[in-house]
């Protein structure tokens, strides 16, 4: 059956709480704060939002369910996202649907976690039950030496280079010197990624990305409802979402994108050339390779000679992670689901400000989370256009 | 791999590096890769119903979906796919060990596995799985050149996980017991460092004396272990040089309950065989858990040679065998208790031994040079549970299947 397109339905009212490196607050103070800007801009009282969607690694012992209560809210519609990178996305996809068959008429997806002294450590000792029992104890914990595993075995098989990964993450830290946001402030050579001290070879200090306190938002409503609050909007063309694809693959080289682009593409009317902008979920640069790949802009294994020649800047000619991504601006938990899609969102309506590429119209936004064991399980893309 | 030098001598002007842990923390379910690797077995999960092998350990088939899985041994080769060195750690012990080489192997039996790897491993190569307990007692995988190499067992990663006596000083309890010569001898052979054999009642003819102390290395000293006074003594003497602790020391005699008149061959046998293993424990273990850490020559594994009797007991030796049960569970606390310092506890299991106290019993009994090569294997893999010879080995699979079934038989006289 021929999927059903969002119709009628928008994003709108993208927030980002500005990220510390260290935060002494809850994810639910960093959620509230997410929330009342998004309602402030949508004019709505707490009381009258009737959906919420959230995706938080830092509640505990709450869920969803105490954060309402918590907040004041009562909603008629809640659900909590589990997908990690991928739940941008994968929040819209269940908002979307909700808000088109009436279940709710405002829902806001909202992700945001703290970062306090030492709360990573103890995150990655419980983050699964494979990793607690399978690459925590051995020193693996966390997702480094898991990524650079995938991208020790990618190099050896395609022949990438450490220069070829260092480009991308130098292109994205000039695009964070124009985010004032970003937690990174200092322009980034070649030669500094290069010699950078290794964390987990061939995996160095500026492929990671730095974990800090933050949260991201958006709103999903009907486009009318939008338009009537005065709210710029945008909506998604096409979606896909898949978990735990290519199980038997001996080791990660490709995600879920490569099962669903086919009808990702065609659900969206377009190409994968036909994007303004791409915001790829760069937790590494590897993951970024392996998204273009898996989404159609080269073969496998060809994305270190598809971004050699193509200038990755916010005025290039491939816009790629243009707040400057998760390697940047800081992985805020969750939120880092969220980072690529509500940049996106501010890109194709005009308020993305001094990392605004020029006519933005079309955005793919690409997703991937959760390293339960040893890779990536969830992996999600969108593709959002501006309204016309 | 560069051969590993024996460790300079104690700075004790420096403190002590205190014992850190790695991940104590599992599932259930993989539990059951610790319980192999307390025998340094490799096992994974089988499903029984569709034969899918799967890792990392789970409740479920993730071909068929049945929950009837069970830890069977699978063939050991694989591929390794990727390599890294972690260099920086979140984890406290990581960090002190760092950098630590992490790989992805592919095995033939179908999972990938993240794992420990040696040194000697390339890109690419095919290696070979093992199933060790690390320093917090939890089973770990490390992978290894399918061919030896030059010092293999010197790989620091390795060392962490077993108790090898290289460059190890080494307290043998009670040199009257028959196995010491054969025990000094391969222990030495394996790279020992100075070892202490505790004489009891020294001014006793002894055979075994004189050779011990003409030979190299050793140093014989006065100890008792029903002494307690004697062992407080030599642990203030060498407590803080002892790595390995072996006690040989036993009081056995034939019989059940009812063939003798009195108790007092049995609390003999408790005094030596449970008591004394609680006095070295309470005299020797706190001094070993503060040096679990201490360099290459850090402080390993606390060793007790246990009839396998133990774990059923057969009436022929029925008083004998309660003292083997209680020194049993005596060890199990122990082994819990000492686990916070990276100290193994070590049982070595043995059937009937071939001395005059088993001389009217059938083959196959163990010979002494059998047992001593079983303890220092065991201490080469770190296993926390060693079956030496096919009796103990027979009498353990049978427990195993069932231990009520095997309480008639020994019971009936036919075990």
């Amino acid at each position: 059956m021929a999927r059903r397109a969002y119709d009628g339905v928008v994003l709108t009212a993208p927030v980002t709480v500005p990220y510390q490196r260290y935060s002494n607050e809850t994810a639910h103070w960093w959620i509230a704060r997410a929330l009342r800007e998004a309602l402030s801009l949508a004019q709505m009282k707490p009381q009258q939002l009737d959906g919420l969607s959230v995706a938080s690694f830092s509640m505990v012992p709450d869920t969803a369910v105490g954060l309402v209560q918590h907040l004041g809210l009562s909603p008629r519609w809640l659900d909590q996202i589990v997908t990690g990178g991928a739940s941008g996305i994968t929040a819209f996809r269940r908002a979307a649907r909700a808000v088109q068959a009436g279940d709710a008429d405002v829902v806001a997806c909202v992700a945001g976690d703290t970062n306090r002294i030492d709360s990573f450590r103890k995150m990655l000792s419980g983050f699964s039950r494979f990793a607690m029992d399978a690459t925590y104890p051995y020193g693996a914990g966390g997702p480094n030496a898991c990524f650079a595993l995938l991208t020790d075995h990618y190099m050896k098989t395609y022949g990438a280079t450490r220069e070829d990964f260092g480009r991308l993450c130098v292109a994205q830290r000039d695009n964070a010197l124009r985010n004032s946001d970003a937690i990174m402030k200092k322009p980034l050579t070649l030669e500094a990624y290069l010699a950078a001290r290794m964390v987990s070879d061939p995996i160095a200090l500026y492929d990671c990305v730095m974990p800090v306190a933050g949260a991201e938002i958006y709103l999903v409503m009907r486009e009318d409802d939008a338009s009537a609050r005065g709210l710029k909007s945008a909506r998604m063309a096409s979606t896909i979402e898949r978990h735990n694809a290519h199980s038997d693959d001996a080791i990660q080289m490709r995600g879920g994108w490569s099962v669903d682009m086919d009808e990702f593409y065609a659900m969206a009317d377009c190409g994968p050339h036909d994007m303004d902008l791409v915001q790829t979920y760069d937790d590494y640069p590897v993951i970024s390779f392996m998204q273009l790949e898996d989404l159609g802009y080269c073969d496998k294994g060809g994305a270190a000679d598809f971004l050699r020649d193509r200038d990755l800047r916010i005025e290039g000619d491939f816009p790629h992670n243009t707040s400057g991504g998760q390697l940047s601006v800081g992985q805020a938990g969750a939120a880092g689901g969220f980072l690529g899609l509500t940049e996106a969102v501010r890109q194709v309506t005009g308020q993305a400000g001094s990392t605004q590429v020029p006519g933005a119209k079309r955005a793919l936004v690409s997703g991937f989370g959760m390293i339960n064991y040893d890779r990536g399980v969830c992996s999600a893309a969108g593709v959002l256009e501006a309204l016309t | 791999m560069r051969a590993l030098p024996p460790p300079p001598k104690k700075n004790t002007q420096r403190r002590t590096k205190v014992p850190t842990l790695p991940p104590l923390m599992r599932s259930r379910a993989a539990l059951g890769l610790t319980a192999a690797a307390s025998r340094s077995e490799l096992r994974l999960q089988q499903c029984d119903d569709c034969g899918s092998v799967l890792y990392p350990p789970r409740d479920a088939c993730s071909s068929c979906l049945s929950v009837d899985l069970s830890w069977q041994a699978v063939s050991a080769l694989g591929t390794l796919l990727a390599q890294t060195n972690v260099h920086i750690s979140t984890n406290t012990y990581f960090r002190e060990r760092a950098p630590l080489r992490v790989a992805t192997v592919r095995m033939d039996a179908g999972p990938s596995i993240i794992c420990h790897v040696h040194a000697d491993c390339e890109a690419g190569a095919r290696v070979q799985m093992i199933n060790r307990l690390d320093k917090a007692g939890q089973g770990v995988l490390m992978a290894l050149p399918q061919k030896v190499t030059p010092n293999m067992d010197d790989d620091p990663q390795l060392r962490e996980l077993t108790a090898h006596p290289k460059h190890r000083r080494i307290l043998i309890s009670d040199g009257r017991a028959g196995v010491v010569p054969f025990l000094v001898e391969a222990l030495q052979e394996a790279g020992a460092g100075m070892i202490f054999v505790g004489l009891p009642e020294d001014w006793r003819p002894e055979p075994n004396g004189q050779a011990l102390r003409d030979r190299q290395g050793v140093t014989l000293l006065p100890m008792d272990v029903t002494d307690t006074s004697s062992i407080r003594r030599m642990a203030g003497e060498i407590g803080g040089k002892v790595d390995i602790l072996i006690n040989t020391a036993r009081f056995v005699r034939p019989g059940g309950i009812l063939d003798r008149r009195d108790t007092v061959f049995s609390s003999d046998e408790m005094e030596v065989n449970a008591m004394g293993m609680m006095r070295l424990a309470q005299s020797f273990g706190p001094a070993m858990m503060m040096r679990g850490a201490d360099g290459d020559g850090s402080a390993v594994a606390f060793v007790n040679l246990l009839s396998i009797h133990a774990i059923a007991n057969d009436p022929a030796f029925g008083s004998f065998n309660a003292s083997q049960a209680a020194a049993l569970s005596i060890s199990q606390s122990l082994r819990a208790e000492m686990r916070s310092g990276g100290i193994r506890v070590m049982n070595v299991y043995a059937g009937p031994t071939d001395d005059e106290w088993h001389q009217p019993l059938p083959s196959p009994k163990v010979a002494p040079q059998a047992l001593a090569r079983s303890i220092v294997q065991g201490l080469v893999d770190g296993s926390e549970d060693v079956f030496c010879g096919d009796f103990a080995k027979d009498i353990f699979e049978r427990w195993c299947r069932d231990a009520k079934v095997l309480e008639i038989e020994l019971g009936q006289g036919t075990g």
